[in-house]
C-alpha cells in the first residue's frame, strides 16, 4: 500500500470517528450504538496507517494470505451488528405494540368515564 | 411555592410504602411515584397511600423514570422537584436539607454520602474505586469538585428540571453523572448537601463488572460528544 493510501484510509477512519461522536454531542445517535461503531473504526485507524500489523498478526495466527485475516473478521463483526439491529428491532416492534393496546385500553377507560359522566347529567 | 417528590418505582412493593409514609410526614411536599413497568403491587401501595402514580406501559429504566416524573412535576406547577429512590436508600428525612439548598440559589443540589458532615456510608472495592473514577471525571470536565457523583438523591429549581425534561440522558451513569455534566455546562450552579444513606444490599458482583464497564465507556462517548458539539445553550433536537 502506498504512503498516499495509508494516510488517506487513516484520516477518513478518524474522520468517521469524529463524525459518530460529534452525532451522539447532537442527540442524532444514542450513545451505546456511537460505542458500537467506534469499536471497528478506533482500531481502524492505526492499521490503515501501519498495515504491517495485519501481516504480522495473520502471522502469528498461522493464517497463510493475512488480509483473509481481516475481511474475516470484518465479516463477523457486521453480522454481529446486524443481530444486534434484529434483537432491538424486536424489542422495538413488541413496545409499539405495547403502547397501541395501552392506547386503546386507555380510549376504552376515558369512554367509560364520559359515559358515567353523561349518565349523571341526565339524573 | 411548591415542591414535587418524584419516586422511580420498579417493583419496589416491599420499601415503597415506608418511604411514602415518611415523605408524607414533610409538610408542603407533593408526592409522584413513577412506576417503570413494574409487575408486583408497587402502583397499589402509590394508591393506597393516597399518592399521585404514573405508570408506565414498560421498563425504561431509571432515568425514563425520572425524566417523566419530571414532566408531571412541571405540569403540576413545581416550583422545585426532588427525586427520592423508593428502594429506602434515601433518608427523607434529608429531603428538607435539599430543598434548602436550592431555595439558598442553586439549581441543583446532590446529596452525598461521602461530603464531610455526612453519615457512614460504606462500599466495595470495585464500586468504591468506579464510584473515585466518576467524581473525578465531573472535576476534570466541570471544576465541581463531587464527592458523590453516581448519587440519585437530588433536588432542583424549575429552570433545571425544564432543562432536563428535555435534555435528560436516560441511560445508567448518564443519567446522574452527565447530568452533572450538562447543568454545569447549561450555567447552572451545582452544590452539594451532605446526606446519611441506609445500607442496601449491594456490592457489585464479578458478572456486573463488564457491564460497568460498557456503561463507563458509554459514558465517555456521551461526554465527548457533548464537549466535542460545545453544548451550552441546551442543545438542538
Amino acid at each position: 500500500m502506498s504512503a498516499a493510501a495509508q494516510v488517506t484510509l487513516s484520516a477518513v477512519a478518524l474522520g468517521i470517528t469524529f463524525w459518530v461522536i460529534r452525532l451522539v454531542g447532537l442527540r442524532r445517535l444514542r450513545s451505546k450504538y456511537a460505542l458500537l461503531w467506534l469499536v471497528i473504526t478506533v482500531p481502524l485507524v492505526p492499521l490503515a496507517a501501519f498495515p504491517a500489523i495485519v501481516d504480522e498478526t495473520g502471522e502469528l495466527l498461522g493464517v497463510n494470505y493475512a488480509p483473509a485475516l481481516l475481511f474475516s473478521l470484518s465479516g463477523l463483526l457486521l453480522l454481529g451488528i446486524v443481530i444486534h439491529y434484529s434483537w432491538e428491532l424486536s424489542r422495538l416492534e413488541s413496545r409499539t405494540r405495547q403502547l397501541g393496546e395501552e392506547i386503546a385500553l386507555l380510549n376504552a377507560r376515558l369512554d367509560d368515564v364520559e359515559r358515567s359522566e353523561a349518565g349523571e347529567d341526565e339524573s | 411555592m411548591s415542591a414535587v417528590v418524584v419516586i422511580p418505582a420498579y417493583n419496589e412493593e416491599a420499601s415503597l410504602g415506608g418511604v411514602l409514609a415518611e415523605i408524607a410526614e414533610i409538610d408542603g411536599l407533593a408526592a409522584v411515584v413513577v412506576d417503570d413497568g413494574s409487575t408486583d403491587a408497587t402502583a397499589a401501595v402509590a394508591r393506597s397511600a393516597g399518592v399521585a402514580c404514573v405508570r408506565l406501559p414498560f421498563n425504561l429504566g431509571v432515568g425514563g423514570a425520572v425524566r417523566t416524573g419530571l414532566r408531571w412535576a412541571l405540569d403540576h406547577d413545581a416550583d422545585t422537584v426532588v427525586i427520592v429512590d423508593a428502594d429506602g436508600q434515601h433518608d427523607p428525612a434529608d429531603v428538607t436539607a435539599l430543598l434548602a439548598a436550592v431555595d439558598a440559589g442553586a439549581g441543583l443540589a446532590i446529596g452525598s454520602r461521602f461530603a464531610a458532615d455526612a453519615g457512614d456510608y460504606v462500599v466495595g472495592g470495585t464500586r468504591r474505586r468506579a464510584m473515585r473514577i466518576l467524581n473525578r471525571l465531573v472535576r476534570t470536565t466541570t471544576g465541581f469538585a463531587a464527592t458523590d457523583a453516581t448519587s440519585g438523591f437530588r433536588a432542583m429549581n424549575r429552570p433545571v428540571a425544564e432543562y432536563l425534561a428535555r435534555e435528560y440522558p436516560v441511560e445508567y451513569l448518564a443519567d446522574t453523572v452527565e447530568v452533572i455534566i450538562l447543568v454545569r455546562r447549561a450555567g447552572h450552579e451545582v452544590v452539594e448537601v451532605p446526606v446519611s444513606m441506609r445500607e442496601r444490599a449491594g456490592g457489585v458482583p464479578s458478572a456486573r463488572r463488564l457491564r460497568l464497564v460498557f456503561n463507563f465507556l458509554r459514558l465517555l462517548v456521551g461526554i465527548a460528544g457533548g464537549v466535542l458539539v460545545g453544548r451550552r445553550d441546551g442543545g438542538r433536537r
